[in-house]
């Protein structure tokens, strides 16, 4: 569990983040959303001490981090940056390696783990491990600087922008990637992005910054349907917001029984996109099928257009 | 007939020509036409009598050179395969050296130990040429690295090959050689060691005073103009500056004059060529450093390396290569002038050339400076290779 405890940071006359303070619980994702120079990419900076805070306190597992030397906490959190920062005149298995090494894992144990991420972000071992990072394509590199920020099996990870630098189809995936990998590892991230849509489909949780302060702090249903500010309203922006709130829900949630004609989606469509197939295929029904291909039941677009009113 | 006339490239001449090829053979023509093969000199003081090849040489060997010029002029002047390029100019660098050192023993009276014979100012024009032509074949043929040094080391087999056969013997350079050889090595071990002597110390110095400019800033402007101003001080004058505070030293610290320091000869020197040596690696350290990708400097530190691991590990194997071109511009500059060393009696090739102006003796001049001229250019060749090597693993980053 991550505790930031009324976190401030000042440059002379100017304050950066002003007496920010959240709690991050074990296993969850948490965004901080927020416009360029609105203090999100310090606050994070300030939990791993690479901006040291000019009050405040940051605990995590009850455990104050001023207590440790700042390097030796940082090898036990996981860093990923949008730039993915990795050393050029090093091989992937090396840039994995580093913070292994820097803790004095056995060789073996080093070698095993650098294989078994390659694995899990889909970059075959004997294929990847060797090449330089001039080598590789903008989307492998940023999944080897995730890698590399895993590496040591941190509890918490780290990311400013990771997404950022990537195209729009490699970016969607690299996010779902990053979902599936949180559910296997159950790491606790802390993300930080200037895009609200990227915020409200990774967040458990988002914590909206504006101008050094926390705005709102809840989950992506609440933010939308309950904007603290108008700021905040504006983030989410009224074009958005019907869309948004049904891209939190799939559609295997809302299903019932019953018969459609047509194509069927697939239960784990977001409801947003099952609008937009209503509207496409001129249909006001649609069927419902599970993984394997069998329909189990149906939508139909009154539903959806239910769901995609302000909560009450 | 049409069609015929629109499929002809519209770039194509009957004959191709060579660009550099053509300044190339230019200068081959007008040294060969207008310029003395050798000099032929009564005695080692006087002005020389210029004496074209077909008067320097046995009528075959001048015919073999005037075949090779022609064959030259030729491969030159039109565009033709990068190897043939090559292999002439080579041969042609090789006949041109060899009967040089024939017409000495041609042009030399049996039993006459007075005259001279130097190479004339054709023989020079044509050792440029060929050289150029030799040099911009390889650049052509884009050798990596290692070949590079390969090719070097065979040149420089080739050369000892010819000195030891005794080919040139009869030249005056050599003859200058023979009545001072011993003194020519011990000069030739001191100039080695005021070159890389004051390279190795700015090493040691440059490289942290280095890192500790690139930290600070207000350091680092400190720094770099002393160090440019110390840059613009002529040596002559730098030699002068030091005299009075090294004869201090040598006075008042106690075994300072026991182990040689003193206020002329080889410490101002030395002491002089270090200060001119830092520059370049303090500069070129602190841009290397500089050059190292922020994003690479944030990771590594966000990942809990110290410092000082940082150091070692990130930003200097990253500058390296920014640091080794410092390093490859200290060590040619320094063989250079580590020839004023020998006005203030601080040893070196120089030693020679000031000699041989002192005398108007030319050929001891050259005797001093074409070592000199060699060890820069293989150093040159040597530590680029070096720094290309060590570019390639970064070269496609940014």
């Amino acid at each position: 569990m991550i505790e930031i405890d009324e976190l401030t940071k000042t440059y002379g006359a100017a304050t950066v983040v002003d007496n920010v303070s959240l709690r991050v619980e074990d296993g969850e994702i948490v965004v901080v959303v927020g416009t360029s120079g609105s203090g999100k990419t310090t606050l994070l900076r300030m939990i791993n001490r690479l901006v040291e805070p000019t009050s405040g306190r940051v605990r995590i597992d009850g455990l104050d981090t001023r207590d440790t030397p700042a390097y030796e906490l940082r090898r036990r959190i996981g860093y990923a940056i949008q730039g993915h920062g990795l050393f050029p005149h090093r091989t992937v298995g090396q840039n994995i390696a580093t913070v292994p090494e820097l803790l004095k894992w056995p060789r073996r144990k080093i070698d095993a783990r650098v294989d078994e991420l390659l694995r899990l972000f889909q970059l075959e071992p004997r294929q990847y491990r060797n090449r330089l990072p001039a080598e590789l394509s903008g989307g492998q590199q940023q999944r080897v600087g995730v890698a590399r920020a895993l590496a040591a099996a941190p509890k918490l990870l780290l990311m400013d922008e990771p997404f950022g630098a990537l195209d729009p189809i490699i970016r969607a995936k690299a996010q779902e990637d990053l979902v599936e990998i949180q559910k296997q590892l159950g790491t606790t991230i802390l993300l930080v992005t200037h895009d609200m849509e990227e915020a409200i489909h990774l967040g458990n949780r988002i914590a909206v910054m504006d101008d050094g302060h926390l705005l709102q702090y809840a989950s992506p249903r609440e933010i939308i349907a309950r904007p603290a500010t108008s700021f905040v309203g504006e983030l989410i922006g009224a074009g958005e917001r019907p869309f948004r709130l049904l891209s939190l829900t799939t559609v295997g949630e809302i299903s019932h029984p019953g018969n459609a004609q047509g194509a069927p989606v697939s239960a784990g469509m977001s409801l947003r996109d099952a609008y937009a197939e209503c509207l496409w295929s001129r249909r006001t029904t649609l069927p419902v099928a599970d993984a394997s291909g069998a329909v189990i039941g149906m939508v139909t677009l009154h539903d959806l257009e239910q769901r995609a009113g302000r909560p009450a | 007939m049409s069609d015929a006339a629109t499929v002809l490239p519209s770039r194509a001449r009957p004959v191709a020509i060579d660009r550099l090829g053509v300044l190339i053979a230019l200068i081959i023509a007008v040294a060969w036409i207008f310029l003395p093969f050798a000099t032929d000199k009564a005695n080692r003081i006087v002005q020389g009598q210029g004496r074209i090849a077909f008067d320097s040489l046995p009528p075959w060997q001048a015919a073999l050179l005037a075949a090779i010029v022609a064959l030259s002029l030729a491969v030159a002047f039109f565009r033709t395969p990068t190897l043939w390029r090559l292999l002439v100019s080579v041969a042609a660098l090789a006949i041109l050296l060899i009967l040089m050192g024939q017409s000495a023993f041609f042009l030399t009276p049996p039993g006459n130990k007075l005259v001279r014979i130097s190479p004339g100012a054709g023989f020079w024009v044509l050792l440029f040429a060929y050289l150029l032509f030799a040099a911009d074949a390889l650049t052509r043929l884009k050798l990596p690295p290692w070949l590079r040094i390969g090719a070097l080391a065979l040149a420089a087999i080739a050369l000892a090959l010819l000195l030891v056969s005794g080919d040139l013997n009869g030249l005056s350079i050599m003859k200058e050689y023979f009545v001072r050889a011993d003194a020519f090595w011990r000069e030739a071990l001191t100039h080695m060691i005021l070159a890389f002597g004051s390279l190795v110390a700015a090493i040691v110095v440059g490289v942290p005073l280095g890192i500790l400019a690139y930290r600070r800033l207000r350091l680092r402007a400190i720094v770099l103009n002393v160090l440019n101003a110390v840059q613009t001080i002529p040596s002559i004058a730098l030699f002068g500056l030091l005299i009075a505070p090294l004869a201090w030293v040598a006075t008042h610290i106690p075994g300072a004059a026991a182990i040689g320091i003193s206020g002329i000869g080889f410490t101002p020197a030395i002491v002089a060529l270090f200060l001119y040596s830092l520059l370049p690696v303090v500069a070129n350290t602190v841009v290397g450093l500089l050059g190292v990708p922020p994003d690479a400097n944030d990771a590594a530190r966000g990942m809990g390396m110290t410092d000082r691991q940082r150091l070692m590990g990130i930003e200097l194997p990253l500058a390296f290569p920014v640091i080794l071109t410092g390093i490859r511009i200290v060590l040619v500059q320094n063989i250079g002038l580590a020839t004023v060393a020998a006005l203030i009696g601080g040893g070196g090739f120089g030693v020679f050339v000031f000699q041989g102006i002192g005398q108007t003796a030319l050929d001891l001049v050259l005797l001093g400076a074409v070592p000199t001229v060699l060890l820069a250019f293989a150093a040159a060749i040597i530590l680029d290779a070096f720094v290309e090597l060590t570019s390639i693993r970064q070269r496609e980053e940014a």
